[in-house]
């Protein structure tokens, strides 16, 4: 394995200590009832963790990427609902504003959201937008003064919790996605609601949403940096750091289904043996180790790159890819090393397939992170 | 007020103990961690520094990767660590290891010297007392709370079967025992901010000694071997109807186990 820092290895020890003694213990339970893990996101502040990757200079932490990495696949071995709720409030939620927000803007929210006051949110995917953002409907007017937004966004996470979500929305219809802009929507603004109408395959506990805007008043400061019509630029980098963090996602979950398999197979015997000693469970383990440790390296490879400003997001691309289908394939390698007992939920290993599919889905499809990648080889 | 903790770097908690061809417990591939009573010190360190102010400084003799040990207690707030690296200390006894530690102390102020009451690993604990001797002052074992104030503290230890209160005039060296604190994670913060604190190393002769007085040259113990309990045999199911179970059963306790 590459070599950590110092600073790393000790990060990844003590998020390892934290997921398994905090986290991991009520990660069954909220898979049942949907509780939000809104005590951990509190504990997570105070550890410095929600301002993990963003500068010091910007009162962040900064660890870097490649530490927010490691932090993201630790949590989420422990419990993914937790991970992408600590996933989506850093890479979506925060993000925007760290990176395009004005001076104002970032001294307004970005102490509260370290500090884990509050989340932060993103509002891209609409029920006509998804893959493609360039169907937005959502539309800004501009008044006297600001803007009126009317419209919805779906499958938004964390916006139950959000003091403040970044919302794209159509400021000038006729320029298509050059005319997308980004604003900052408070809770609480006038004509703005948010709504949880889904009932998931998995992730139970982490808050997904719908937003409705119904002639919702944003003021003239709201707007998301000095720029009109740049909303799409900003999202589409603020979905390659995105990238990164859920390809660690799938990293922590495939570790997990690893361990529980690895653990199930050392215990389980079957014909007078334990199942770890029969070949053909050896070598289903040995694949799923190496397919984790691949992942993991092209993981830790894009956020090198990003850490280091050099260009990512192929490289964030063939790391979601890669290590989002590693886990689901570990997690339906682990139901099948647990046999019948894998398909119940005792184990905790068929929460791991529900957790994992999403993995494949959001922040950019496998099939989109396939274009991104084949884009970047020069196909057109 | 000046606080020491001594600590130990120990095998992990989990790990499997092997040993070489040489009889010696091999560390190969071993994680390594903070002896966990060692935690409980650090973590009363750095509250009696938050309520009281001053400095704790966080002192160790280990092997190559002790500063990782020293760094993670920097991390979670300790101020200043002192690491004695020698591979001529390798093999040193309870005796020794306080020698050391006392001489390493000399430039460090303290009022109050914190430690485990045990190291997992070799479970001697012996070296904090050893120690407190060396420096002539006082020294509590195996402390569930602590109150400081001016130069008492009032602490009370775990014995068998109860609790003891005793006051004590510092200086004095005070060993934890589980129970006495909950200790925090080091925030991120803490793990950048360690990199930046004083990391003093120091060999046995920067300390003034030299390499037969410790090590197995110094120790007045002298380690003769090292064996693994033997492993546990496979249990056997009695078959049969219950009268006759039972009866194979005392047979069987009687005959063969010997045990009644």
């Amino acid at each position: 394995m590459l070599d950590l820092t110092p600073e790393q290895q000790a990060l990844r020890e003590m998020v390892h200590s934290f997921a398994q003694d905090v986290v991991a213990p009520g990660a069954a339970e909220r898979d049942k009832t949907g509780e939000f893990p809104l005590a951990i996101m509190k504990q997570m502040g105070e550890l410095g963790l929600l301002g993990l990757p963003f500068s010091e200079d910007e009162g962040g932490t900064g660890g870097g990427y490649v530490s927010y990495a490691i932090a993201v696949e630790e949590i989420t071995r422990a419990c993914a609902s937790t991970g992408i709720t600590y996933a989506a409030n850093l890479s979506l939620g925060i993000s925007p504003i760290y990176l395009f927000g004005t001076k104002e803007q970032k001294a307004k929210y970005l102490p509260h959201l370290f500090q884990g006051d509050y989340l932060a949110s993103f509002g891209l995917t609409e029920p006509e937008a998804g893959s493609d953002a360039g169907g937005t409907r959502t539309r800004a007017r501009r008044t006297e003064g600001g803007w009126i937004l009317n419209g919805s966004k779906c499958f938004i996470t964390n916006a139950s919790y959000a003091g403040v979500v970044t919302t794209t929305a159509l400021t000038d219809p006729e320029k298509k996605t050059k005319g997308i802009s980004a604003f900052l929507v408070e809770q609480g603004t006038p004509g703005f609601s948010v709504n949880t109408p889904y009932d998931k395959l998995g992730l139970s506990a982490s808050n997904t949403t719908e937003l409705v805007f119904e002639d919702a008043q944003i003021p003239e400061e709201n707007l998301l940096g000095t720029k009109e019509n740049v909303g799409f630029k900003q999202f589409l980098e603020v979905l390659d750091g995105g990238r990164i963090s859920i390809g660690a996602m799938g990293v922590g979950l495939a570790q997990a289904a690893l361990d529980a398999a690895l653990k199930y197979a050392k215990e389980r015997k079957q014909f007078g043996k334990t199942l770890s000693s029969f070949q053909a469970i050896q070598f289903k383990l040995a694949d799923m180790a190496t397919q984790v440790q691949l992942s993991r390296l092209a993981v830790w490879n894009a956020a090198r790159l990003k850490d280091a400003h050099k260009p990512f997001s192929q490289a964030a691309a063939i790391g979601k890819l890669h290590a989002s289908e590693t886990a689901v394939k570990c997690a339906l390698e682990a139901i099948q090393i647990h046999g019948g007992y894998g398909y119940m939920k005792d184990y905790p290993v068929e929460r791991y397939l529900r957790d994992a599919k999403l993995l494949e889905i959001g922040e950019g499809t496998s099939e989109i992170q396939r274009l991104v990648i084949a884009r970047s080889l020069g196909c057109a | 007020m000046n606080v020491v903790v001594c600590l130990k770097q120990t095998f992990d908690t989990e790990a499997k103990i092997v040993l070489d061809a040489q009889g010696k417990v091999d560390a190969n591939g071993v994680n390594l961690i903070i002896n966990p009573y060692d935690e409980y010190a650090i973590e009363e360190g750095i509250r009696l520094k938050e309520k009281f102010g001053g400095e704790v400084t966080v002192v160790s003799m280990g092997g190559a990767k002790v500063a990782e040990a020293l760094r993670t207690a920097l991390a979670m707030g300790a101020d200043k660590a002192i690491a004695i690296q020698d591979p001529a200390s390798y093999g040193s006894d309870e005796y020794v290891t306080a020698q050391v530690l006392a001489k390493a102390l000399k430039e460090v102020p303290f009022d109050v010297i914190l430690s485990g009451r045990i190291a997992i690993d070799d479970g001697s604990s012996q070296v904090a007392v050893r120690l407190a001797e060396q420096l002539g002052i006082p020294s509590v074992t195996s402390i569930m709370t602590l109150s400081v104030e001016g130069n008492k503290a009032v602490v009370t230890r775990d014995i068998d079967g109860g609790m003891e209160t005793v006051e004590i005039t510092l200086p004095a060296v005070l060993t934890a025992q589980k129970g006495l604190n909950e200790p925090r994670y080091p925030s991120v913060a803490g793990i950048m901010k360690a990199k930046k604190k004083e990391f003093k190393t120091f060999t046995l002769k920067d300390l003034g000694m030299d390499h037969g007085d410790a090590g197995f040259a110094g120790a007045k113990m002298k380690l003769d071997s090292i064996s693994l309990p033997a492993p546990r045999q496979a249990g056997r199911v009695i078959q049969g109807e219950p009268v006759q179970a039972v009866s194979e059963l005392v047979r069987v306790l009687m005959d063969e186990a010997k045990v009644i």
